[in-house]
This record gives C-alpha cells, sequence and structure tokens, in this order.
C-alpha cells in the first residue's frame, strides 16, 4: 500500500486572482509611463511605432486579464478579437492602397 | 401527428396559442421567434410593395411623351426606392421572416438564444421606417441623393439627409442585434447530435450572413454618424475645403456596402440549397463545398468595396487590386452554381412552385454575376460605370437572386408557417408571368446601358426611346406576375387548403413539427443521428 | 452536446460580439485618423502640440484605474462579497466621472481658444490641423459618449447588486458590464497615443 503522502492539488484556477489584477494594473501604468517616455525622446517615426506597439501590448493585458479572456473556454468568444484587428488591418490596409498610390 | 400533447397542453398552432396578452398586444410584445417572424413578414411586405409602387411611377416617367415628375422628384423617387429595397426589405427578409421563424426550429431549438433583444430588433427596425417616412415630410422634404448618400452632395442637399441618414443608422443597429441573436443561437442551441455539419444549409446561410452583419455593419453605421457631424458641425472629414476626402466617405460607404449584398444573397442561396434536394429527391452534391462557399463568399467579399470606386478618382493600383479580388470571389458563387446542378442531375424531380423559383434563381443569379464580372473588369467599368447596365446587373443579381430565393422560401414555407396550401397552377402561371416579365424588364437594361444612358436620369436622347419603352411595359407585365404571386399566396395563407406536415417529402426538421407548429416547437428535443438531407431509399419523409 | 445544457454562456458570447461592433465602430474613425495624418504628418505634429499631455496621460492612468476597479467589482461578486461588489463599482463610476471632469475642462480650454469644428480661427489653420481638430472632437466625443452610457449602466448595475438581482449564482449582468467598459478602456488606449503622442 502506497503510504508517500500525496500533497493536495490545488484546484485550477478559473479566474483571475485579485493578486492577479493588481500587477496587471502596475503594468499598465507602468507601460503609460514607458508611452510617455517615449514621445518625449523626439525618437520621429520610430517612436509613434514604439507608441502604438505599447498600445497594443496594454489592450491585450486588458483584454487577457480584465476580461478574463485567459480563462474563457469558448472559441467564438477567444477568437473574436483577432477576427477585429485581422478585418481592421483589412481595411485600413486596402484603404491605403489607394490613398498611398494616388 | 395531429394531436400532440405538449408539456401537459393541447396542441394549438402558435398564432392561435393564448399567451399572457390578448389579441394585438400578444402579437407585438410577444418574444416567440415564430410570432416575432411573422411581423417582420407584415412590415417587410408593406415596405416592399410601396418601394415596388415607386419603381412602377418612375418607369411611367421614363415612358416617351410621359414626364410626370420633376428632376427633383425623380430623384428623391429613386432615393426612397432604393433605401426601402434596401435596407428595409432585401437586406432584413430573409433573416428575419425565415431566420427567425425556422433557425431555432432547423437546429432543434425552443427559440432563439435572446428571445426579448430579438423582438426589440423590431421595434428598432419599425423605428428605422418610421423615421425615413418622416423625414420625407419633414426638414427640407425627401433626400434626393441616392440611397449612397454620397458626399459633398449629401452635405450640401437642402433635405432632410441628417434624418433619413439616423434612420438608416437605427436599421443597421436593428441588423446587428440580429445578427448577434443567429450567432449566439447556432452555436448555443443546437440540438444534441447535430454537428456543425449535420446543420441544414440554410442555417449555414444565416450563420454565414449573421457574421457579415456584425462584422459589416458598423462601419456604415459610423460613416453616417460622420455624415451628421458634418452636416451639424462642419468638422471638415469629408469636406475638400477642410482638406477631407470624398473619395474617403466612398471607401467607407462601400466597406459596408458591399458586404451588405452578401448579407442580401448568402441567406436566399442557404434557401435554394434546401430546396433543391428536396426536388430532386436526392442528396445535396457537395454539402461541406456549398457550406465552405457560404463562409468565403462572406470573408473574400469584404475585400472587394473597391469595384464601385474605379473612376471615382481611386488609384490604378488599388483598381488592380480589387478587381483580383472581386474575380476572386466569383469562384465560390459558381462552386454553389455547379453543385446544385449536380444535384438535380439524375435526381427525380418534383416540379413544384418552390423549385421553379428555385430553377429561375439560378438562371437570373447568373447573368447578375457574369454582368458583374463585367463591370469588375477595370476597362470595361470605365464605359459602364453609372450607367443602365449596373441597374440591370444589380436588379439581376438582387431581385432575380435574392427576390426569387426569397419567393421560392415562401412558396417552400408558407404552408408550414401558415397551415394551409396555396393554389399550385396559380402559383405556376404567377412565376411564369413574373419571369418574363422579369427579362423584358431589365435585359434591355444592359443594351441601353452599353449604349450609354446613364442612370439615375429623369430624361434622356430620342435615341434611347424604344428601349426605354420596351422596359416600362416589361415593368407592367412583371408587376402584374408580382401582384399574381402576392394575391395567390395570401389567399392560400387565410383560405387555402389546410395543409399536411410534410407537403414536399422534405427530410429536415421542420417538417416532422405539425403545420403551423405550435409554441414551443418541440414536444422534446430531438437528438440527431443522420444528416440533413437523408432520404433514404423511397424517398420518403422522415 | 446541447451548449445550453452546459450552463449557458450565451450572455457572454453575445455581449462578446456587440463589443467587437464598438471596436469596428471606432475603426472607422481610426481609419480616416490613419489615412489624414499620412497626408498631413507636419500638420498632425503641430496641432497635437495644444493638447495637454499631463491632462491626457492623467485621463489614461484614470481610465486604467477604474478598469482595475471594476474587474475588483466582479471578483468580489464572484465571492458573495456584494458590499465589497458594490463598492468597487462606485469607485468605477467615480473615477469614470473624474474622466469626464478632465475630458470637459480640456474642451473648454480648446473652445476658449477658438478651437472647435468650424470655427474662424480654425479655418484659418492648415487643412491638416482642421482635420487633426475635427478628429479629435469626433473622437474623443463619441468616446465620451461612450463613457456617459456607461456610467449610466454600471449605476444600475450596482443598483442591482444591492438589491439582490445580480448575484454570485447570477453574475452575467456584472460581467458583461465590465466586458463594455473594458471595451471603452482598450480604445481610450490607442485615442491616447494618437492625439496626445504625435511627435
Amino acid at each position: 500500500m502506497d503510504t508517500r503522502h500525496i500533497p493536495e492539488k490545488k484546484p485550477p484556477l478559473k479566474h483571475v486572482t485579485g493578486k492577479g489584477y493588481a500587477a496587471v494594473w502596475f503594468a499598465l501604468m507602468a507601460l503609460t509611463g514607458a508611452t510617455v517616455l517615449t514621445a518625449s525622446l523626439h525618437a520621429g517615426r520610430a517612436a509613434l511605432y514604439i507608441c502604438l506597439g505599447i498600445s497594443c501590448i496594454q489592450a491585450t493585458l486588458v483584454f487577457l486579464f480584465f476580461m478574463n479572456l485567459c480563462f474563457e473556454k469558448s472559441m467564438v468568444i477567444k477568437l473574436v478579437v483577432p477576427i477585429v484587428i485581422t478585418l481592421l488591418a483589412i481595411f485600413i490596409g486596402l484603404t491605403f492602397s489607394d490613398v498611398v498610390t494616388r | 401527428m395531429a394531436d400532440l400533447a405538449v408539456q401537459g397542453r393541447e396542441y394549438a398552432p402558435y398564432f392561435a396559442d393564448k399567451g399572457k396578452y390578448p389579441g394585438i398586444l400578444g402579437w407585438v410584445l410577444s418574444t416567440d421567434h415564430k410570432r416575432i417572424g411573422i411581423l417582420y413578414l407584415m412590415a417587410i411586405l408593406v415596405f416592399f410593395t410601396s418601394a415596388v409602387a415607386l419603381g412602377v411611377i418612375m418607369r411611367i416617367n421614363m415612358l416617351p411623351g410621359h414626364k410626370i415628375l420633376t428632376g427633383q422628384q425623380y430623384n428623391a423617387f429613386f432615393t426612397l426606392h432604393g433605401i426601402i429595397q434596401i435596407f428595409l426589405v432585401v437586406i432584413p427578409a430573409v433573416p428575419t421572416i425565415f431566420g427567425n421563424f425556422f433557425l431555432p426550429i432547423l437546429i432543434g431549438a425552443r427559440d432563439m438564444s435572446f428571445p426579448r433583444l430579438n423582438l426589440f430588433s423590431w421595434y428598432l427596425f419599425m423605428s428605422g421606417a418610421i423615421l425615413a417616412l418622416v423625414s420625407i415630410f419633414f426638414g427640407g422634404g425627401a433626400v434626393d441623393t441616392g440611397w449612397t448618400f454620397y458626399v459633398p452632395f449629401s452635405l450640401k442637399s437642402t433635405v432632410n439627409v441628417p434624418l433619413a441618414v439616423f434612420a438608416v443608422f437605427i436599421l443597421g443597429m436593428s441588423s446587428i442585434l440580429t445578427g448577434i441573436n443567429i450567432v449566439t443561437t447556432v452555436h448555443q442551441l443546437r440540438a444534441p447530435g447535430m454537428t456543425f455539419f449535420k446543420m441544414r444549409l440554410s442555417v449555414w446561410g444565416f450563420y454565414s450572413t449573421a457574421w457579415v452583419q456584425i462584422l459589416a455593419t458598423p462601419i456604415i453605421g459610423i460613416t453616417l454618424l460622420l455624415v451628421i457631424m458634418e452636416r451639424l458641425f462642419g468638422v471638415g472629414v469629408f469636406d475638400p475645403l477642410k482638406g477631407g476626402d470624398p473619395l474617403l466617405y466612398q471607401h467607407l460607404f462601400w466597406i459596408y456596402s458591399h458586404p451588405a449584398v452578401y448579407i442580401m444573397i448568402l441567406p436566399a442561396m442557404g434557401v435554394i440549397s434546401d430546396i433543391f434536394p428536396v426536388f430532386s429527391r436526392k442528396n445535396i452534391y457537395g454539402y461541406k463545398m456549398i457550406a465552405f462557399s457560404s463562409v468565403a463568399i462572406a470573408s473574400v467579399g469584404s475585400l472587394v468595396w473597391g469595384h464601385h470606386m474605379y473612376v471615382s478618382g481611386q488609384s490604378d493600383t488599388a483598381g488592380v487590386i480589387f478587381s483580383l479580388l472581386t474575380f476572386l470571389v466569383a469562384v465560390p458563387s459558381a462552386i454553389k452554381v455547379f453543385n446544385w446542378l449536380a444535384t438535380m442531375y439524375k435526381g427525380s424531380i418534383q416540379v413544384e412552385p418552390p423549385f421553379l423559383y428555385a430553377l429561375s434563381f439560378i438562371f437570373l443569379f447568373s447573368i447578375g454575376g457574369l454582368t458583374g464580372l463585367m463591370l469588375g473588369a477595370l476597362a470595361p467599368n470605365v464605359q459602364l460605370h453609372n450607367t443602365y447596365f449596373v441597374v440591370g446587373h444589380f436588379h439581376y443579381v438582387i431581385f432575380g437572386g435574392m427576390g426569387f430565393g426569397l419567393f421560392a422560401a415562401f412558396h417552400y414555407w408558407l404552408p408550414k408557417m401558415t397551415g394551409r396550401m396555396y393554389g399550385k397552377r396559380m402559383a405556376i402561371t404567377a412565376w411564369f408571368i413574373l419571369f418574363v416579365g422579369f427579362n423584358l424588364f431589365y435585359f434591355p437594361m444592359f443594351i441601353l446601358g452599353w449604349q450609354g444612358m446613364p442612370r439615375r436620369f429623369y430624361e434622356y436622347l430620342p435615341q434611347y426611346a424604344q428601349l426605354h419603352q420596351i422596359i416600362s411595359y416589361g415593368s407592367f407585365v412583371m408587376v402584374a406576375g408580382l401582384f399574381l404571386m402576392m394575391a395567390n399566396l395570401i389567399r392560400g395563407a387565410f383560405f387555402g387548403e389546410k395543409a399536411p406536415g410534410n407537403p414536399w417529402g422534405g427530410a429536415t426538421l421542420e417538417w416532422t413539427l405539425p403545420s403551423p407548429p405550435c409554441t414551443e416547437n418541440f414536444e422534446e428535443i430531438p437528438v440527431i443521428t443522420r444528416g440533413p438531407y437523408d432520404f433514404g431509399n423511397s424517398g420518403a419523409s422522415a | 452536446m446541447n451548449a445550453a445544457s452546459e450552463g449557458n454562456s450565451g450572455g457572454k458570447m453575445g455581449m462578446w460580439l456587440f463589443c467587437a461592433t464598438e471596436m469596428i465602430l471606432f475603426g472607422g474613425l481610426f481609419l480616416l485618423y490613419a489615412m489624414y495624418r499620412f497626408k498631413n504628418p507636419a500638420s498632425f505634429h503641430a496641432a497635437s502640440a495644444e493638447l495637454s499631455r499631463p491632462l491626457g496621460s492623467l485621463n489614461t492612468c484614470i481610465l486604467l484605474t477604474s478598469s482595475f476597479m471594476a474587474a475588483l467589482s466582479v471578483l468580489s461578486l464572484r465571492r458573495d462579497n456584494r458590499t465589497h461588489a458594490g463598492f468597487y463599482l462606485l469607485a468605477t463610476i467615480g473615477l469614470a466621472a473624474a474622466f469626464l471632469a478632465v475630458k470637459g475642462c480640456e474642451w473648454a480650454a480648446k473652445f476658449h481658444h477658438g478651437l472647435y469644428p468650424n470655427s474662424p480661427e480654425l479655418l484659418l489653420k492648415p487643412k491638416g490641423v482642421i482635420l487633426y481638430f475635427g478628429l479629435y472632437f469626433t473622437m474623443t466625443g463619441l468616446h465620451a459618449l461612450h463613457v456617459i452610457i456607461g456610467i449610466g449602466i454600471l449605476s444600475v448595475i450596482c443598483a442591482w447588486i444591492l438589491r439582490g438581482k445580480v448575484t454570485a449564482k447570477r453574475p452575467i449582468l456584472l460581467e458583461n458590464a465590465i466586458l463594455y467598459w473594458s471595451v471603452v478602456d482598450a480604445i481610450w488606449l490607442f485615442l491616447f497615443p494618437l492625439f496626445y503622442l504625435v511627435s
């Protein structure tokens, strides 16, 4: 008979914890500071991309944690944001193909 | 089958069921998806008839020597005809009438996911219609910009553009909510055993359409809001004097309005895909290809909007890209046509009214589609843009395609909805008159357009007179056929013989219910074990 | 299997689909911004100097914190702590109101300087500047409208929590309201750099 003491497994997380939310909030604030700093460095065109990139990271954090996407089971719900982003990228991209080449 | 006891109650058809509210309140406050479908049906019937009347008056005006409208009035007429037909009839019709009525039944559910939201969608729909009606009589009068509301004219025209445009915005909200309801219902409420690939193709049609409704409609929402903002506050986004670009309006407008035509056609194609197996007594050919082609049309169709703008000032590079994508999107539609024809091949054909409408759908939609390719090619478009060729093209695809699909759906499903059968001989006669009239009406438009007659003009040079005459008389024949068809269906709905539960021998879920269904649809939610078009050896019903 | 029998998450799916429509609604405006910034880079740069970066950053922090409070509200409700849930919701609403107050001050300052759509001063400026402010007022205005609607929704949900209509067993209304609020926050996360951090 097995007499080893098997430690009880913690139940799997179904939801972000309070500490998790606080960590995300802190990261979001830090990123806000980073983006303002980047803008004041006069980095030119690169600044636009870096700032937008930071926005994307911030939005991803909001979606994944504040909107609980990381624990979402439904495939449809998980695909909504990627589909929207792809669609908007296509709309803006194809319109650019006109505006840029006129 | 006739004497069901559902949850302890005697069987009662859904329209006779005594619910919480008496009389008319029992209809306008009902969240039963079948009653809501009938509410949409009543409203759309009225809107369709009014828009047809506008069209008839326009065609009388175009007869030589019969100019009964001023230029301003003619502009208002074709604008209203377009707004009503597109936003109040063609975009909503099949999803809101047949989607609402049949989608839960087809997937084996009791109702949609959000019944109260469904009723709210209908209220939004009616509000949009009322606002559009009000805009005709107040604030400067009926809109005269064309249903496309192009800037800069829509910013300058002194008629009531803001209210009309706001009405369309409300209609867009109704469309979005219907789409959300349909997608959620298909994902959440399918009966046990019904995988995605055991769903009816009409369900695939409603499902793909619903995604386009959700993803594309917000763009026209913001575009129309911007027109209102421009008129009220002069923000400048479309005003060249302030640096705005009118062509960006056209981009935004068509980013929605092109996928909108797929919202129109996909449900109709889904119904056609359901009709052919039943009347060929044969399984549908290439089920998965048809299902995937619905998704492909919805996706690729969202990328082609620039083909409305080849000669508007768009760059040639963009024109080439959009033209290529336009040719690509024709492929999935062609796949569907081949599959429908292959379904009929070596089948046992039952010549009934729904089948005749489905057959003529293929013919008319193909002509429309092929002329669309002619317009989609860059060089011919220079000559054909904004001529009657375009008018002929879109009436063939929208009216000949979606319209005939809608009529096919009525002839197929009305006996289930009302419990009564219409006169078949009269239906076939009406179909014939309608078909002949349709082609007499719209085919000469291709020739007229090729010869250079512009669209939206209320008068023309004498060389175009003869073709205009043929077109106008053709329109009268077509309207006679329409009237006959509607009269026959309405008479059948109220006074026809009682229809059996499965008059056509279909093998799908709605034919297992009595005609008409009771409020809860199913006694017990069925468990699905076989595909949707399994006719078995004898071709008998389920 | 019938998904409904597994615990209906239909409400959540419906809300996510609605959030998609909100994102695409603003997407149309982002499209216009992209085109006009491409065509008028110098004017956009000059015009953005009129905006107050500190106030914009403050608003970003306010909105992010409000999202944090909103998430804590859902967490409290799931742990059946209705008072905490209500308290966090009130904090969210308070921060949202603060956001609107700051925005109101910014707009008032602009109007005071004659910078509003169709103003005589604005029309004298280069076209890119006119477009910048046209887009600024439209986009932040539409966003503020969504914040106002959000305050309304959150207030109603707060009342329902305290009355026991939204509980740990039926949290869907609160969860959906927070979904909406997070989308409003996410949209601001893109508005902020595009208008305030043009360099």
